[in-house]
């Protein structure tokens, strides 16, 4: 149990995480994604589903016959190491569990319901922000963005205005 | 000199590895954190836990910091580098929109596939709902959304290329000296919610 619980300084793993940050820079250019692997992944999926609405529509018709594609499988690479990286540390640690973490004042079923919706928010306001935490805040602010800080102030601003209305969900 | 890929000077069949190994080392340094609770992400929304604070700020720093000296020694070229472009009012709704994600759902995309790979089921219902969300932006795109996305309700600020705004501009002060006070913010800001953190009870479950 002790084990399990033990994570990395902070600090440490900030600035390890900065490492990778300056890492993906002097290798693409660019920052970390996340969010982006997903757009990636259906814009793809309605391309072979069904390629005539993906070239008459404005959103999909940006992506599609561009030769630009490597940048885009560049993410969705990047987001299948995220998750094995993630799995090698939990194994590592001990902490792979199958499990809904939530607050004993709330049932699994309400956990499962406000990360769906949570999730539905993040994807919508990700594409409007253009890139979410990973791509628009913390890469964006690594290379002093206005849009980078913005986008930050803007969701830890929100989660703050919030907290207060959604805590049962957490304390 | 880099971005390496950018310039081909790495060829493309590396890139995908490379993306790869860099995603790893994403999900790796993430996961050790402890980014794979939501209950430790949230703790920043209710005091008894700032690591997303900590994490989150020393990473920006010791990448803009990075940067700064790549630029100096000249290791990398910064006109390559790509500067996320500014479009104030869907960076400021899309933002608030991911604020209010955030709080319900207790992950952001990244710790989310994070959270995902040790097993939390509520962490794959939210990936879920992210190609919800990005699907009912791309068919709402015409109707609800482009106008907002591209900026165009605010014409007067729309120009080719001054979209690429960095902030120490905007300040009218320069990049070094900015970056500076950020670092002293952020030295700052960890002093202050240390102490808030000591006297908040962390919820227990």
């Amino acid at each position: 149990m002790e084990r399990s619980k033990k994570y990395m300084n902070p600090y440490l793993a900030g600035f390890l995480l900065g490492l990778v940050l300056l890492s993906a820079f002097y290798f693409t250019g660019r920052g970390l994604g996340a969010s982006g692997a997903i757009k990636s992944t259906i814009v793809q999926a309605v391309d072979v589903v069904a390629p005539e609405h993906a070239q008459e529509s404005h959103f999909y018709g940006k992506y599609v016959n561009k030769d630009d594609s490597p940048i885009k499988a560049w993410l969705v690479f990047e987001v299948l190491g995220v998750f094995i990286g993630g799995m090698i540390s939990g194994a590592i640690m001990g902490r792979f569990k199958w499990k809904i973490e939530h607050s004993p004042k709330i049932t699994s079923k309400t956990r499962l319901v406000a990360a769906t919706i949570g999730g539905i928010l993040f994807g919508l306001g990700s594409q409007l922000g253009r890139g979410c935490t990973s791509g628009s805040a913390l890469s964006g602010m690594a290379v002093l963005s206005l849009g980078g800080f913005l986008s930050m102030m803007a969701i830890f601003g929100t989660g703050y205005v919030m907290a207060y209305i959604f805590r049962k969900l957490w304390i | 000199m880099g971005p390496l890929v950018a310039q081909d000077i790495i060829g493309s069949e590396w890139n995908f590895l490379i993306a790869l190994l860099i995603g790893i080392c994403f999900g790796f340094v993430l996961e050790q954190a402890g980014f794979s609770s939501s209950k430790k992400l949230a703790g920043v929304f209710y005091g008894y836990d700032f690591v997303v604070l900590r994490v989150f700020f020393t990473a920006a720093i010791t990448a803009m910091v990075g940067l700064i000296f790549f630029d100096y020694l000249e290791i990398i070229d910064m006109s390559l580098v790509y500067i996320n472009p500014t479009f104030l009012w869907s960076t400021l709704v899309g933002g608030v929109i991911m604020g209010v994600g955030f709080i319900l759902g207790g992950f952001c995309p990244g710790t989310g596939v994070c959270a995902a790979a040790i097993g939390k089921i509520d962490a794959w219902f939210f990936i879920g709902g992210i190609f919800i969300g990005i699907f009912i932006f791309a068919e709402g795109y015409e109707l609800l959304f482009e106008s907002l996305h591209l900026g165009q309700t605010d014409p007067e600020s729309y120009k080719e290329g001054s979209r690429y705004i960095q902030i120490f501009n905007s300040l009218g002060i320069s990049r070094n000296i900015f970056a500076f006070g950020m670092i002293i913010m952020a030295l700052v800001a960890f002093i202050v919610t240390a102490r808030i953190e000591k006297g908040v009870k962390k919820p227990n479950y």
